[in-house]
């Protein structure tokens, strides 16, 4: 990514964010932007506050503080609607997939396409769920099945397209390879080129440093619910990232935040 | 087997026994993906069958009579409309104990409604009367549904115990109505909602209504075919629509030939004559029934309530939110208000049912609907609805409802002691629990 990225409207700006769980602050002042055709992975470990600071960007938390900015402007997200509202479409790790119901339902669930009599136009929505799905995933034939009874890959194609379907502007990617093997998990970095050079912006949250350096442009570290810092992919090393996440030291090439040791 | 000199042919005879078994099985697997039938529903209507035909073996023929089914029919009624609704809240994984105690409340107030307050207002028999005294029992339904519901949903109190509220709450409202005096006589077209010969819409409508079922029937099934050619999707064989379709109107034209062998008895039809100046025939008069008002209500409840949980946003996202409730809260669906919206709609179904019951009876007693709410759990058990959320059928839990009013109704014909009646009911709800979780397991 360019210098001259830095010169345009962040897509999002997450300032100062906090958010606590009975007495434990899973978030504490974290600050992360992200601009367009750009993609920020979010390391840390398990219970660093990566997955709920970016659950507030979906709407799925509310924050206790904090402030959230969309192209510059303040956003009032509360809710998962809110949060689509604004181009915000998340691939949960968990898929949140309602596992009862078909790939066309999943796609367009909390946004059916309706009739001219306010009926369920599910032969449309099957139409256009064959398409996208045809993209993501050519071989996949199942539209009638619910979704429980799909693999683990194509579980995640079906999670993935219903976050393309409505030309999302941002998208949060919580582990998407997580389910996949090796071959998926080339689609799914070759959809991230494709979304970035539309001027998508992804925040990518991964376990893997490798997929990391090889996907997102810059990186932000957490530490117990704290940013240790940003930097540029090419800024750093997989060594000081790993330095980052383990040890909070926030290495020369980054900018350090509030959880810096 | 003996090795015998026939043994060897014997064992051909028998390979090719079983592989035509084993190609008429795979076949009849086809046939009914080629019809896309669900075969739980078929196990169902096998198990109905098997009830009935065993039922009428055993009482000697006394059970398959047009006047059996018929009042079976009137008697699965308003358990059938409560089931209708409790399919929605089960799918939602939540509980509603309390539509007996609310349906025995609702009947008490309708039955004062009609029989105390408005002849005051409106003039003793006024025709209006039955309308109004339903609709004042649908809203407070309404009413007392959405108030459960914005218990479960927003303050996050449990479906059960919340309902478990209900049902002692409202068998108590129900006698402090009237502090516990019957409500009776009830307005003469009121109870006809009820059933009985002139709570019943005679042959020629029968027919009517039966032909115009078949006719939407048809037409919704070209419909459909229509639209999938359209997106260019599979459509099912010819041979298997016309099946499907044949199936459909013949049982729709066999009930209403059902319901019109069953005739008004002598006296009624005596006293119909002396009203009206009909002298009647040396051979005697036969009038049909005809299909009974409180099954017309059941069914167009569960015609309403399938459309519902089929074809509109709010059906769907009852069935997400049975599946995944985080999921569908993550994909914006409005999850609390679409559970409140479900205890409204059973409290409608309570009124409805209400009504049903009390007209039947004649009279609203404060001790009416006791324990329905678990025979409607029942039925929506029975009927395929899974206690773990998020799949069952409306057309499964009134088959549900009818199956377990046809053991009570065939046992009362054996003559069994009601104790007795009761371990019965009880342990097939157990099988037909169990049966399901087998089939699950297998279909996987």
């Amino acid at each position: 990514m360019n210098a001259h990225v830095e010169d345009r409207t962040p897509l999002v700006e997450m300032e100062e964010i906090s958010i606590s769980f009975g007495g434990v602050h899973a978030v504490e002042r974290a600050s992360v932007n992200l601009y367009p055709g750009e993609v920020v992975a979010l390391l840390g470990h398990n219970g660093a506050g990566k997955s709920t600071l970016i659950k507030i960007l979906s709407g799925a938390y509310r924050r206790d503080s904090g402030v959230i900015r969309i192209r510059g402007e303040e956003a009032r997200i509360e809710n998962p609607r809110d949060a689509k509202s604004y181009g915000i479409e998340t691939i949960y790790q968990t898929l949140a997939l309602a596992d009862n119901v078909d790939a066309a339902a999943n796609l367009y669930l909390g946004r059916e396409l309706l009739t001219r009599w306010r009926t369920l136009d599910d032969a449309a929505m099957e139409a256009r769920a064959r398409e996208v799905m045809g993209r993501l995933n050519p071989r996949f034939q199942r539209f009638k099945d619910p979704v429980k009874t799909l693999s683990g890959g194509q579980r995640q194609s079906v999670a993935i397209a219903r976050a393309i379907l409505f030309n999302a502007r941002i998208l949060i990617m919580d582990e998407p390879t997580a389910a996949l093997g090796p071959q998926e998990t080339a689609q799914v970095g070759e959809l991230i080129q494709h979304l970035k050079s539309e001027g998508v912006g992804v925040f990518l949250i991964s376990h893997d440093i490798h997929d990391v350096f090889h996907l997102a442009d810059r990186v932000t570290v957490m530490k117990n619910g704290q940013v240790v810092g940003t930097g540029r992919v090419e800024d750093l090393t997989k060594d000081e990232v790993l330095g980052m996440i383990i040890l909070g030291k926030c290495p020369p090439g980054a900018t350090p935040g509030p959880g810096a040791a | 087997m003996n090795q015998t000199a026939g043994g060897a042919p014997d064992r051909a005879i028998l390979a090719r026994a079983n592989r035509a078994a084993g190609d008429l099985a795979r076949f009849s697997g086809r046939a009914f993906r080629a019809m896309e039938i669900d075969t739980r529903f078929l196990g169902m209507i096998a198990a109905l069958l098997i009830i009935w035909i065993g039922f009428d073996l055993l009482s000697g023929g006394r059970f398959l009579t047009a006047r059996n089914l018929w009042n079976l029919s009137v008697q699965s009624a308003s358990v059938a409309i409560l089931a209708t609704g409790m399919v929605l809240v089960i799918v939602t994984r939540n509980i509603d104990l309390s539509v007996g105690s609310l349906h025995g409340f609702l009947a008490m107030v309708m039955g004062v409604v009609q029989a105390r307050y408005l002849p005051e207002i409106l003039g003793f028999g006024h025709p209006a009367i039955w309308f109004v005294t339903l609709m004042a029992g649908v809203l407070l339904g309404a009413v007392v549904g959405g108030l459960q519901g914005f218990l479960i949903a927003y303050l996050s109190i449990p479906a059960f115990i919340v309902t478990l509220g209900g049902l002692l709450v409202w068998r108590g409202a129900a006698w402090w109505v009237t502090s516990g005096q019957t409500v009776s006589p009830l307005d003469s077209r009121f109870i006809l909602m009820g059933g009985g010969p002139r709570g019943a819409i005679g042959d020629v409508a029968t027919w009517v209504l039966a032909a115009l079922a078949c006719l939407a029937l048809l037409l919704l099934q070209a419909a459909a075919r229509r639209r999938k050619r359209r997106f260019g999707f599979p459509t099912r064989p010819v041979w298997a629509e016309a099946l499907m379709a044949a199936l459909g109107c013949g049982a729709v034209l066999g009930a209403a030939a059902v319901a019109n062998a069953y005739y008004w008895p002598a006296g009624t039809v005596r006293q119909w004559a002396a009203a009206n100046d009909v002298i009647i025939p040396a051979g005697g008069l036969q009038i049909s029934h005809g299909i009974a008002v409180p099954v017309l209500i059941a069914l167009a409840a569960g015609v309403v309530m399938t459309f519902v949980a089929r074809r509109t946003r709010f059906g769907r996202y009852v069935y997400a939110i049975g599946g995944n409730p985080e999921a569908a809260e993550l994909a914006g669906v409005n999850t609390r208000w679409v559970t409140m919206k479900i205890f409204m709609i059973m409290g409608v179904l309570c009124a409805l049912a209400g009504a049903v019951a009390s007209a039947r009876l004649q009279s609203a007693t404060n001790s009416q609907g006791t324990l329905d709410e678990l025979l409607t759990i029942a039925a929506a058990v029975i009927g395929g609805t899974s206690l773990a959320g998020g799949a069952g059928t409306i057309a499964g839990a009134m088959l549900g409802a009818l199956l377990m009013q046809s053991l009570s109704s065939g046992m009362i014909l054996l003559g069994l002691d009601a104790p007795l009646q009761n371990v019965v009911v009880g342990l097939v709800l157990v099988a037909a629990v169990w049966l399901d979780t087998l089939y699950k397991r297998r279909a996987g």
